[in-house]
């Protein structure tokens, strides 16, 4: 029975994930030919403002795959997965600095315009390389990466789980929220880094790269949810189940749980630093307030929303969620912190499988109905 | 221009002045019948000689108002030194003159009272010489240190030490005959000390440097520091090998003093720090400790206790200092209905999930700001400090403790104690204990763990509602203030140990502590980022905390 039910899910999942992509298709040439195509004059055309918010929905669903990969899938609730989204969007916002050049206010070649401003005289080591896009495109993953190994193997090697490891995953991305917001680190501190003008040698106001940037997401989405797919389905995705469903057990019967928890935690961190990447050229700034812990947890809820374990259903959850924040923090503003924290709560109490759970019941329902 | 104005004039305008002189002028104001009944005989007045243009004359008028016992002396003579002190051209009356846009704003010198508006042409300036200005400052020092106020007489005496002369050095040695007050015999002989250094005998340059030895003050260390400088400048070519070396030694002590005492002051804002952490985490000691129940809401129910001090200062405004002790059981039973209420409706169901929880209450965070930013706006309030719990105590120059510091730091450890009691002695103490042991054996014997459950997030959200009251008079209420606190209350709880009460009040204090010490050396937020950092570290150590549970209970 057991064997028949996972097999009978991986298929559901197959088929899940084959219309999200599908979907996924359609949409980003239906978007992109409503916004260059159709003329400004028909109904039908689209604004560059909705191009850039589904760019961003599809960052946020990259990243929600990110964390359902370790929640849903190790039971590691990290609640500071939006600091490797947001190291992910400073490496490729440092990137987009260098790439201003002579352009910026004080018109310095080699350095950026707040470090001219704090009266800085040389650029500092750690942003050597940056002018180079493969070079900053390695820090998008190297970076997030790298801490997420070390975190990780500090933390799963003295075996702290549970709640202590989600304080203290909080309590790294709070840490790094101060030490960014700091003139010393040379990050820009509060202000960020912002005033982009160019990627790769293309204007960055133009409406062709705005909808490259897009589709960028777009496919970054899909590649994202097929090597989550993956790794989900290979032996270390099945392990990495096992240990979240029975860590001692798993310890037990040999498996090394840590290494396990800590290359998914590092592949997890990885795929959040590159929706961090796509993130930040589409809002033109990448500031320490990403670090918020706020936002952090904002995203454990999508995916809470969604359905846990699901990929999918991560995907799904992100995007209903910012569809109602846009929507909400819009019209009205108030009511946005009251939903989300009424989402919070009923989701956990009444809906712990999500909204995709509550598909799947409808069906489940409909198929047992039947033979009667 | 009335009283009050002057006063906040000769704030701006005078500065080091300015300190002996406003209790100088409440004393004036005391005599205040006094001075108007004499104010209409002008010309009888000991000061009008001032009007005089011979300078020595002039002397010779200061000594004589001096010694005439005149209530308005002191403001006189201060506002002649001040060179507010002004003739009015049409009568040649006294009158202080405060500098308005185009002209001056005039007073009566020997009433206080208002003579309206004159401009630059209509009056003359009472003028001084250096010899008239020794002469003034001798007498504003002798007359405020005859002063029957010893607060009085302590700042004049501070105010004249920072310029000693040899005249106020004599006059310093007159006064400490009689002076009884030993904070004020201090800096006399101080001063006498400082005279001393001037003199030609090395002998007497020794005792001095003998008396200064224990002092604090910043001036005496200045004039220390001089005496010791190097000679190759040849400005200390007067003083001799014996003198430098005594200089130096007491210089070294006084140094020492002074670090010492910082150290003691590094500690005490340690502590105090650590107390305000101890008031935010104990709460949560109990709830995530004793019950394994994490609450993200618990940072909103301590804003939820600093907004009912709000609520009942707005109630009763007439009555601020006695609001606090209205508010603090408000603020328990405000935030243990809202705990209970919490824990009734969301976190009952959700018991062996922690996880959920986590999320659950953190959603009701957000619902408890967003209704706290609806009702009170998203602004800061002021919450107002009752008279009893400002000022400051001052040990010594260098050394005082804000009063509202040094009592939420006895309110934290009365309210800690007062739980290991309720936890220790009590029928609920026990029952709690007994069922965060063992639930189910709990049960079997009776205890109604359902309830339990309530009470103990009753009591644990309760404490949070009496942090809330002792940081709205540290920081700043708003819909924020709980978030700036969670982290820093889980690291306390985590870093002690958790299910233990002392594991959190030794986390506490060592936290704050370990912050204030960090701090001067690293900067506030450096300081808070190298503490997270060593608890990620020390928990690789002893992942339980610094006082684990022991036993079966908690492996499981």
């Amino acid at each position: 029975m057991a064997l028949s039910t996972v097999l009978e899910g991986w298929s559901r999942a197959r088929r899940a994930d084959t219309t999200v992509l599908a979907v996924l298709v359609i949409t980003m040439i239906g978007v992109s030919l409503l916004h260059l195509v159709v003329p400004e004059t028909s109904p039908f055309h689209l604004t560059s403002y909705t191009v850039v918010l589904l760019g961003k929905y599809f960052c946020f669903a990259l990243l929600a795959i990110a964390l359902d990969l370790v929640w849903g899938y190790c039971g590691i609730l990290s609640l500071g997965h939006g600091a490797f989204f947001a190291l992910g969007g400073y490496a490729m916002g440092m990137y987009l600095m260098r790439q201003v050049g002579d352009r910026g206010v004080y018109g310095n070649a080699e350095l950026p315009d707040f470090m001219v401003f704090l009266d800085w005289k040389e650029l500092p080591w750690y942003w050597y390389g940056f002018d180079q896009f493969w070079f900053a495109a390695l820090m998008i993953v190297l970076v997030p990466g790298a801490l997420a190994y070390v975190f990780g193997w500090l933390a799963f090697r003295s075996r702290v789980t549970g709640v202590y490891l989600s304080i203290i995953t909080q309590a790294l991305t709070f840490a790094l929220m101060l030490a960014f917001f700091r003139n010393e680190m040379g990050f820009g501190g509060n202000n960020g880094l912002t005033d982009f003008k160019e990627i790769l040698g293309f204007s960055m106001q133009s409406d062709g790269v705005r909808v490259a940037l897009f589709v960028a997401s777009g496919i970054a989405l899909a590649v994202g949810l097929i090597v989550s797919r993956f790794v989900v389905n290979s032996k270390l995705g099945r392990v990495v189940v096992a240990v979240r469903d029975a860590e001692s057990r798993a310890r037990f019967v040999g498996y090394q749980v840590e290494n396990y928890k800590l290359w998914i935690f590092v592949f997890s961190a990885m795929l959040a630093g590159v929706a961090g990447a796509l993130y930040v050229p589409q809002v033109g700034i990448i500031n320490p307030g990403e670090f918020s812990p706020l936002n952090s947890i904002e995203l454990v809820v999508w995916v809470a929303v969604g359905g846990r374990a699901t990929l999918y259903g991560a995907i799904i959850g992100a995007i209903l969620v910012n569809f109602a924040k846009t929507y909400f923090t819009g019209a009205m503003p108030e009511v946005w912190l009251f939903t989300l924290g009424a989402l919070f709560v009923l989701v956990t109490i009444f809906l712990p499988t999500g909204v995709v759970g509550l598909l799947d019941r409808k069906r489940k329902v409909k198929k047992v109905a039947q033979p009667v | 221009m009335n009283f009050s104005s002057w006063i906040l004039f000769f704030r701006a305008r005078t500065g080091r002045a300015f300190f002996a002189l406003v209790l100088l002028l409440s004393l004036a104001n005391s005599n205040w019948v006094g001075a108007e009944e004499i104010a209409p005989a002008v010309d009888a007045s000991p000061f009008a000689g001032l009007l005089d243009d011979d300078f020595e004359r002039k002397v010779v008028t200061l000594q004589n108002a001096e010694k005439s016992g005149h209530a308005r002396t002191l403001v006189i003579f201060q506002a002649m030194l001040d060179d507010k002190l002004f003739s009015r051209k049409e009568d040649d009356r006294l009158v202080f003159g405060y500098e308005i846009e185009d002209g001056y704003a005039l007073t009566d010198a020997l009433s206080g009272e208002a003579l309206g508006e004159a401009g630059k042409r209509d009056v003359r300036r009472v003028s001084l010489n250096n010899a008239l200005r020794s002469a003034l400052l001798t007498s504003i020092a002798r007359l405020s240190l005859s002063s029957p106020i010893t607060s009085v007489r302590l700042s004049a005496a501070t105010s004249t030490l920072k310029e000693i002369t040899p005249e106020t050095g004599a006059l310093f040695r007159e006064r400490l005959t009689h002076e009884t007050d030993s904070q004020v015999r201090d800096i006399l002989s101080n001063g006498i000390a400082l005279v001393e250094l001037d003199d030609a005998d090395d002998a007497v340059k020794l005792r001095g440097i003998a008396t200064l030895e224990g002092s604090l003050n910043q001036d005496v260390r200045n004039r220390l520091a001089r005496v010791v400088e190097a000679r190759a400048d040849g400005t200390n070519a007067g003083v001799s090998e014996v003198v430098r070396t005594a200089a130096t030694r007491a210089l070294a002590s006084i140094e020492q003093r002074l670090a010492w005492y910082g150290f003691l002051e590094n500690v005490f804002f340690g502590i105090s720090l650590g107390s305000v952490l101890l008031l935010a985490a104990v709460g949560l000691a109990i709830t995530f400790g004793v019950m394994g129940v994490i609450n993200m809401a618990h940072g909103e129910l301590i804003m939820l206790g600093a907004y009912t001090t709000y609520v009942v200062q707005q109630l009763m405004p007439n009555h601020i200092g006695a609001s606090l002790a209205v508010a603090v059981p408000m603020a328990f039973l405000v935030a243990a209905l809202v705990g209970i209420a919490i824990e009734r409706g969301i976190i009952r169901f959700l018991y062996g999930r922690p996880l959920e929880t986590l999320l659950a209450t953190f959603g009701v965070s957000l619902i408890l700001q967003q209704a706290v930013r609806s009702i009170f706006s998203p602004l800061n309030r002021s919450v107002q400090t009752p008279d009893w719990m400002s000022g400051s105590l001052a040990f010594n120059e260098v050394l005082s403790i804000t009063y509202s510091r040094l009592y939420i730091v006895a309110f934290a450890f009365f309210v800690f104690m007062i739980l290991v009691l309720v936890m220790k002695k009590t029928t609920l103490g026990l029952q709690v204990r007994a069922v965060a042991q063992n639930r189910s054996m709990a049960r079997a014997m009776g205890v109604r763990s359902g309830w339990v459950d309530a009470m103990t997030f009753g009591l644990g959200s309760g404490i949070a509602g009496v942090a809330g009251v002792a940081l709205s008079q540290l920081t700043n209420v708003g819909p924020n203030m709980g978030q700036a606190y969670i982290i820093d209350s889980f690291m306390v709880v985590v870093f002690g140990g958790v299910g233990n009460l002392w594991g959190t009040f030794v986390g506490a204090l060592s936290l704050g502590i370990a912050n204030k010490f960090l701090e001067p050396w690293a900067g506030a937020v450096l300081a808070k980022i190298l503490v997270l950092v060593a608890i990620i570290l020390f928990i690789q150590k002893r992942p339980r905390g610094l006082f684990p549970q022991k036993g079966r209970a908690v492996e499981g």
